[in-house]
C-alpha cells in the first residue's frame, strides 16, 4: 500500500518532512502577511477615488490572468533561485484578490451609514476605524481565504524554482517515479490547503453574522 | 526577443496543445455538470452539499491534484484532462444551478400549465433562461483552467506550459516569458469573448432573468 509506505516514509525521515512542512508554512504566511500589509491599506485609499480604483481593479485583474507558474518562474531571471524570489512571486499571487475584495468591501457599504456617521461629526480617522474597516472585515477576509489557497498551491510550485516547501517532494516523486513520495508532497499540501479555505471560510461567517 | 520569431511553429503547437487540454476537460466537464446541476437545482440539500464539498475540492492545489492523480491514472494527457475538468466541474455545477434556482416559479408553472412535459420544459424553456448563468461558469471555468493548464505540462500533457519549464530548466528567461504572455493573452481573450457572449444573452433574455 502506497499510503502506508508514504506515512512510514514521514516516520523515518520526520526531520527532512519537517523540514519542507516549515518551508512550505514559512513562504505561505510571510507572502500572505506582506501582501495584506501591502493590499488592505491601498485598498482603502484607493476605492474612494473611481478613477483610481478602474485602474487598480483592471490591473489586479489582468495580473490575475497571469497564470502562477509562470509569476513564479519569472522571478527567477531577476532573482535568481531560493527563498526570496519564491515569496516575491507568491506576493504578486496574494496582493490582487486581497486588493480586489478590500475594495468591494468598501464599496458595498451603504451610503447613508457614512451619511450618518458624517452627519454626527465623526473624523476620517474615527470614520476608517469604525465604521468602514469593520463593515469591511467580511470581504476582506474573503480576499484572504482566496489568498491563502493561491499561495499554498503557488508555495507548491516554488519547488521548481529552488523555493523548497513540500512541491519537493511532489518533484523527488515524479522524477523516480515513486509513488509514496508524491503522496509525502501532494496530500498534506492539499490538506493544507482544505484547512485554510475551511478555516477562513468559518472566521468569515462569524463575523458576517456579528454583522 | 531572439527565441520567438524563429521558433513560431514551435509555439502554435504548443498553443494547440493547450486549447486541446482546454476544450476538452471545460468539454466533458460541462456535460456532466449539466446532469448533476439540473439534477441538483431543485434539490436544495443536495445542492448545498455539492456546493460545499465541490469548494473544499477546489482548494486543493493544481500541483498535489494532479500527483494525487499519477498513481492512479499514470502521467500524459488523461490525468491532466481529469484534474482539469475536476476544477471545471466545481465552478459549472455551482453555476449551472443557480442559474435554473433563479428560473421564477410562476414560469415553470405557466410551462407546466401548458402541458410542457419535464424534458420539453427544461430543454425549451429552463435551460434558455440559465442560458447567461452557464455561459458565465463557462467563462470562469476558461480562464481558470487555461491558467492551471502550464503545470499539466509537468506531467507530460503538453501545452504552453512545457515552454515555461523548459525555460526555467535552461535559465532562458525569453522563454519563461513568452509562454506565460502567450497563457495571459489567452486568458484574457476568452474572457473578453464570454463576457460579450454572456452580456448579449442577458440583453436578450430581457433581464428578466439576471
Amino acid at each position: 500500500m502506497i499510503v502506508i509506505d508514504a506515512f512510514s516514509w514521514i516516520f523515518n525521515n520526520s526531520g527532512t518532512f519537517f523540514n519542507a512542512f516549515n518551508r512550505h508554512l514559512l513562504m505561505c504566511v510571510l507572502s500572505l502577511g506582506i501582501a495584506f500589509v501591502i493590499a488592505v491599506p491601498l485598498g482603502f485609499v484607493v476605492a474612494r477615488s473611481p478613477r483610481a480604483s478602474f485602474v487598480v481593479v483592471n490591473i489586479a485583474g489582468a495580473l490575475r490572468s497571469i497564470p502562477s507558474l509562470a509569476i513564479l518562474s519569472a522571478t527567477m531571471p531577476f532573482l535568481g533561485i531560493g527563498l526570496l524570489p519564491s515569496v516575491i512571486a507568491l506576493i504578486v499571487l496574494a496582493v490582487p484578490p486581497l486588493l480586489l475584495n478590500t475594495i468591494i468591501g468598501i464599496r458595498e457599504i451603504d451610503a447613508s451609514v457614512i451619511d450618518a456617521a458624517d452627519g454626527m461629526g465623526m473624523s476620517a480617522g474615527q470614520m476608517l476605524w469604525e465604521i468602514e474597516l469593520p463593515l469591511a472585515v467580511p470581504a476582506i477576509l474573503s480576499g484572504v481565504r482566496t489568498s491563502a489557497i493561491q499561495v499554498i498551491g503557488g508555495a507548491a510550485l516554488a519547488s521548481f524554482i529552488g523555493g523548497g516547501g513540500l512541491g519537493d517532494f511532489i518533484n523527488a516523486g515524479i522524477a523516480i517515479m515513486n509513488m509514496p513520495r508524491l503522496l509525502v508532497g501532494a496530500v498534506p499540501i492539499a490538506l493544507l490547503a482544505i484547512f485554510a479555505e475551511l478555516a477562513f471560510g468559518a472566521l468569515e461567517r462569524l463575523f458576517t453574522q456579528r454583522r | 526577443m531572439k527565441w520567438v520569431p524563429k521558433h513560431l511553429d514551435r509555439l502554435f503547437e504548443a498553443l494547440l496543445e493547450h486549447l486541446y487540454l482546454v476544450f476538452s476537460s471545460v468539454g466533458i466537464a460541462l456535460v456532466i455538470s449539466l446532469i448533476v446541476g439540473i439534477w441538483a437545482a431543485r434539490r436544495p440539500r443536495s445542492f448545498a452539499a455539492i456546493v460545499i464539498f465541490t469548494g473544499i475540492l477546489f482548494a486543493v492545489p493544481s500541483l498535489a491534484l494532479f500527483a494525487l492523480l499519477i498513481p492512479i491514472m499514470g502521467i500524459g494527457a488523461a490525468p491532466a484532462i481529469t484534474g482539469l475538468a475536476a476544477y471545471s466541474l466545481m465552478i459549472l455545477i455551482r453555476n449551472i444551478g443557480m442559474g435554473f434556482q433563479a428560473i421564477p416559479r410562476d414560469i415553470l408553472e405557466a410551462a407546466d400549465g401548458m402541458g410542457y412535459g419535464t424534458a420539453r420544459r427544461i430543454w425549451e424553456v429552463e435551460l434558455p433562461l440559465a442560458m447567461p448563468y452557464i455561459v458565465g461558469g463557462l467563462r470562469i471555468a476558461m480562464v481558470t483552467v487555461i491558467g492551471i493548464a502550464t503545470v499539466a505540462a509537468y506531467i507530460n500533457a503538453g501545452g504552453l506550459g512545457v515552454i515555461i519549464f523548459e525555460g526555467i530548466d535552461q535559465r532562458f528567461p525569453e522563454k519563461i516569458i513568452a509562454g506565460g504572455l502567450l497563457t495571459s493573452f489567452l486568458a484574457l481573450f476568452a474572457d473578453y469573448c464570454f463576457a460579450s457572449f454572456e452580456k448579449l444573452l442577458r440583453r436578450r433574455s430581457g433581464g428578466k432573468v439576471a
